[in-house]
């Protein structure tokens, strides 16, 4: 492979290009385990953030439970958690905390961070673009290998004597920062800490990676303009990974210091356990501010990768162009930008100059224009179509209702004034699970079932797609929608039980409502663990463009070759969303065939 | 043992889970068809389903907005709520006017447009002025959500009358505690440095203007009428603090001092009467009557005295993580007439109440 890099930089005219690939026997280690490849890294990043997806939902299946049956006995809940933090089958308060910090830790980094750009991004970008690889296939692995190392220190939290941090996955200071203040912020938060590091590094690695690859490594003819969707979104996240993450990386050095050395850069006058601290001048508003600049560009990461596969989705199984493809480029990079100017909306409540909150409400709000740019162009491009129900689809289309009705209530969260009275109510949680959580779970599922051909040369089971489908879509309105209104109610988030406050008697009845929509959630993610693994094995295999697709990835052949292409790369010659094109013979035209005589390129016809 | 049946079973499920699929698979390929592919039946019904889905979730979202409207926080009982809440409404019913126009549009080409063999999409790849409509509206009616917001966020967040009653709420993991100015209507000093175990709040004994200083916990009353400034300190973590019924919050953060004032406007007695709070409150009752029988079986949180009836009463809680008894963090307001307001803060005595003369002669001053 190694040898390979210098002609790519001639647009891959290396017809001479893999005759040597069967020469050197890989061994197993080589092959599967420490894999330079860029597709085996997918399927590896996958199968982690699967595994993680499902420990982080059993987290939320258990505190649901509590919220539902506050008090109750649950046999499954003493199983998992042990005598200790589930005695007689009820999560001890502390645990309760942990379960709920690491489930959103879980679920926004390993999850749909390094879990969604991880696959797609990986198994995309030299795919789409037509390169034999990533720009650098060790740095890949040592992304790869990051992001393990940080995974599996993160739930090395529960098999620690004081458990894991428990300071919601903001991990906010002064609490996160002193071992006093819960069993949650000793040696279990450092376990936090340590792991967010790797996993910085990991996303450093592979963001820096994707960024190089998409700039350099294009075949000839792939132009910007040429470059499906996935990638353009990919290439943004990815800026917007190695922009903020370094930020966070100083906010979680600080936290350390913090901590473990005397400083006080977050804490000042502070009387915990008995003793007046040391440390004065400190503000944990800092904190806030640094941890805010990543964490806002942070759901971009997430959403931005999900909105790429949709638009490759939507717009193959409509059979139809993508509508309005450089207004989508220019809505991505709108939202990228914007981003970095919104993080103090996450802190209107903190007490800071007014004046600064009216700043961020309307920076705030100008995302709701590229976004609803967006969510239109996704509905016109359904708009005579001829569409193709694939599992994938439904999924995509799942992806821009969610999309819509959790950005919607984001206008409320924006909307400094209205965000006194829901500032860290339900009304946040169900918000922003909807628009991120769920969307971008949604926009995964839509790429693994799209992808899966590529991913393990076969096809999973499709009615077994459709039924996981309308079982997580009705679920994950069940769940979320009448979470608005606990927080309409003015029920605040990370309580362990609301039976303190008569004023919430009344609620439980959503509560019980929401659980039960959770309990089904979980049990069709068992149908799609089942078809998920099933299919890798046993799925009936496919063919070679499966979806009738455009793009570069399926003129691949259907086997795991180093470099994609035995021959010489492929010569790209048009824009990947020729679909229905009046004139042609078939209702697709693939990247690769040129462009006939007076032919326009880019959706002119 | 059951354990290991447990583990049998889910193993011989999935098995033949398994094997079903894999039956069905051969079978449809011994009909000739691919079990992967996807026919114009599929098509049909998966287009059927969205279009059901749409009636559904339309069904669904009026479902729950007649059964749970009701249980949502009462007529805000702050001058500055009623102006949040006319927002809130506002905002909202531009949502549910877009909300409900994309999700038509959306399932309904979703069941319009499915897949049929022969038909052919039409190839549309941008329209510059659809686009320029979709852009230029977003726009407008953002702007006037941005100006509508922007002029309650500025009314609501000018500083305090200096006329208004300053109170400190002062907060600690996991209660709350208030400090009334006293007749100066200034706070005294307070160091963290000075906690000490009858000294909670770290107040400075020197300082003039503490020495009329009450301090409350639990309950607290107010007058109604009177813009009550409030400034809040904490001794340990970030807290919030969360008047849900006043719509008011602001995090409690060690080491600085933050404010927000509002002026209170109903009684907790006329609360008490209001047709929509009684109404919850029966909703509220009942429910607590149903515990009677299950308390103290141990299959619940429930307490002793947590089956009896309640009346309304307006809280201050935590809406900041703040350690394991974070959900437990609260403080009763009660809002009394003028007179009502004087009598109870009559009947408190300052922290310094010893040098109770000496301070009115500070204060004389």
């Amino acid at each position: 492979m190694s040898d390979n890099h210098g002609h790519h930089e001639s647009h891959g005219h290396d017809s001479h290009g893999h005759h040597d690939e069967h020469h050197h026997e890989e061994s197993f280690v080589s092959k599967y385990i420490f894999s330079m490849d860029h597709k085996v890294i997918s399927r590896q990043f996958l199968i982690t953030a699967v595994i993680m997806a499902f420990l982080a939902m059993t987290m939320s299946f258990m505190f649901r439970l509590q919220l539902a049956w506050p008090g109750e006995h649950f046999k499954i809940i003493n199983f998992i958690l042990g005598d200790k933090w589930g005695k007689d089958g009820v999560i001890e308060p502390g645990m309760y905390m942990a379960l709920v910090t690491i489930h959103g830790t879980v679920m926004v980094f390993m999850v749909l961070t390094g879990g969604l750009s991880g696959t797609f991004s990986n198994l995309l970008i030299p795919y789409q673009i037509g390169a034999r690889d990533m720009a650098s296939g060790f740095l890949n692995m040592l992304s790869y290998w990051f992001f393990f190392l940080s995974s599996v220190i993160m739930m090395a939290g529960f098999f620690i004597e004081t458990g894991p941090a428990s300071g919601g996955w903001t991990v906010y200071p002064p609490l996160s920062a002193l071992p006093q203040a819960m069993d949650g912020s000793k040696l279990g938060m450092t376990l936090w800490l340590v792991s967010m590091s790797l996993f910085i590094v990991s996303a450093l690695l592979g963001g820096l990676n994707y960024i190089i690859t998409v700039i350099n490594l294009r075949t000839k003819g792939m132009t910007m303009t040429r470059l499906p969707l996935t990638i353009w979104a990919f290439f943004i996240t990815a800026i917007l990974g190695v922009l903020s993450f370094p930020v966070l990386l100083s906010a979680a050095l600080l936290l350390i210091f913090d901590r473990s050395f005397g400083t006080s850069f977050y804490l000042s006058d502070i009387y915990i356990g008995g003793q007046a601290l040391e440390q004065t001048g400190g503000s944990p508003i800092l904190y806030e501010h640094l941890f805010w600049f990543l964490g806002h560009p942070e759901v971009y990461i997430i959403i931005l990768p999900a909105l790429g596969l949709t638009s490759e989705i939507i717009s193959t199984n409509s059979r139809k162009p993508i509508f309005g493809y450089r207004a989508m480029i220019g809505s991505i990079m709108a939202i990228g930008f914007l981003s970095f100017i919104v993080w103090g909306h996450h802190m209107f409540m903190t007490g800071m100059n007014p004046f600064l909150g009216s700043v961020f409400v309307f920076t705030t709000l100008l995302i709701a224009i590229p976004s609803a740019v967006k969510a239109f162009n996704y509905i016109t491009t359904l708009w005579r179509g001829n569409i193709r129900y694939t599992p994938a689809m439904l999924f995509a289309i799942g992806l821009v209702s969610t999309f819509i009705s959790g950005g919607l209530t984001g206008i409320i969260l924006a909307d400094s004034a209205l965000d006194i009275n829901v500032h860290d109510t339900y009304f946040v949680v169900a918000h922003f699970h909807i628009v991120m959580g769920v969307s971008a779970i949604l926009g995964m599922c839509a790429g693994v079932y799209h992808w899966f051909p590529k991913l393990f040369l076969r096809h999973m089971n499709k009615t077994l797609g459709y039924i996981h489908f309308w079982g997580t879509f009705i679920s994950a309105y069940g769940v979320f929608f009448p979470m608005h209104f606990l927080g309409l109610a003015g029920v605040p988030r990370r309580y362990y039980s609301n039976t303190a406050f008569p004023m919430f008697d009344n609620l439980v009845d959503i509560n019980v409502f929401i659980t039960c929509f959770a309990i089904l959630a979980a049990l069709v993610q068992v149908v799609f663990l089942f078809n998920f693994f099933y299919s890798i094995f046993r799925g009936p295999k496919s063919e070679q463009n499966p979806w009738n697709s455009n793009t570069l990835e399926w003129t691949t052949p259907m086997e795991n070759t180093h470099g994609n292409w035995p021959g010489p790369l492929p010569v790209v010659h048009r824009w990947p969303y020729d679909y229905s094109k009046p004139g042609k013979e078939h209702d697709f035209v693939p990247q690769t065939v040129p462009l006939a005589e007076g032919e326009v390129d880019g959706g002119g016809h | 043992m059951i354990k290991i049946l447990v583990y049998v079973a889910i193993i011989l499920t999935a098995l033949a889970i398994g094997y079903l699929v894999r039956v069905f698979e051969l079978a449809s390929s011994l009909k000739g068809k691919k079990p992967e592919e996807i026919t114009d039946k599929d098509n049909r019904l998966q287009s059927r389903l969205m279009l059901l889905f749409l009636f559904v979730f339309f069904a669904f979202t009026i479902w729950n907005l007649k059964s749970f409207i009701p249980k949502m926080l009462p007529i805000s009982a702050s001058e500055h709520g009623v102006t949040i809440d006319w927002l809130f409404n506002f905002n909202m019913a531009i949502i549910f006017f877009v909300f409900t126009i994309t999700h038509i549009a959306l399932f309904y080409f979703a069941y319009k447009y499915y897949g049929r063999k022969g038909n052919v999409a039409t190839f549309l790849a941008h329209d510059n002025k659809l686009e320029m409509i979709w852009t230029v509206i977003p726009a407008i009616v953002l702007a006037i959500i941005i100006i509508f917001g922007l002029k309650s966020w500025n009314k609501i967040t000018q500083p305090a009358d200096p006329n208004s009653m300053v109170v400190e709420i002062y907060a600690k993991q996991f209660d709350w505690t208030a400090r009334f100015s006293g007749a100066d209507n200034k706070l005294g000093e307070a160091n963290y440095k000075l906690i000490t175990a009858t000294n909670d709040l770290g107040l400075d004994s020197t300082s003039a203007e503490g020495q009329d200083d009450i301090i409350v916990k639990n309950e607290i009353h107010l007058p109604v009428g009177k813009e009550v400034e409030f400034k809040f300190r904490s001794r340990d973590v970030i807290h919030s603090a969360f008047f849900p019924h006043f719509r008011a919050q602001m995090n409690v953060v060690p080491g600085m001092t933050t404010m927000f004032h509002f002026t209170p406007t109903i009684t907790t007695a006329d609360m008490r009467k209001n047709a929509e709070v009684i109404e919850q409150y029966k909703g509220i009752n009942a429910v607590r009557a149903k515990r009677a029988s299950i308390i103290g079986n141990g299959h619940n949180d429930f307490k002793p005295g947590d089956e009896k009836p309640v009346t309304f009463d307006y809280i201050l809680l935590c809406n900041k993580i703040c350690g394991n008894s974070h959900y437990n963090m609260q403080m009763t307001i009660v809002i009394d007439s003028e007179e009502d307001y004087k009598k109870w803060i009559a009947s408190k005595k300052p922290f310094y109440a010893k040098a109770a003369p000496e301070a009115k002669a500070v204060a004389q001053k």
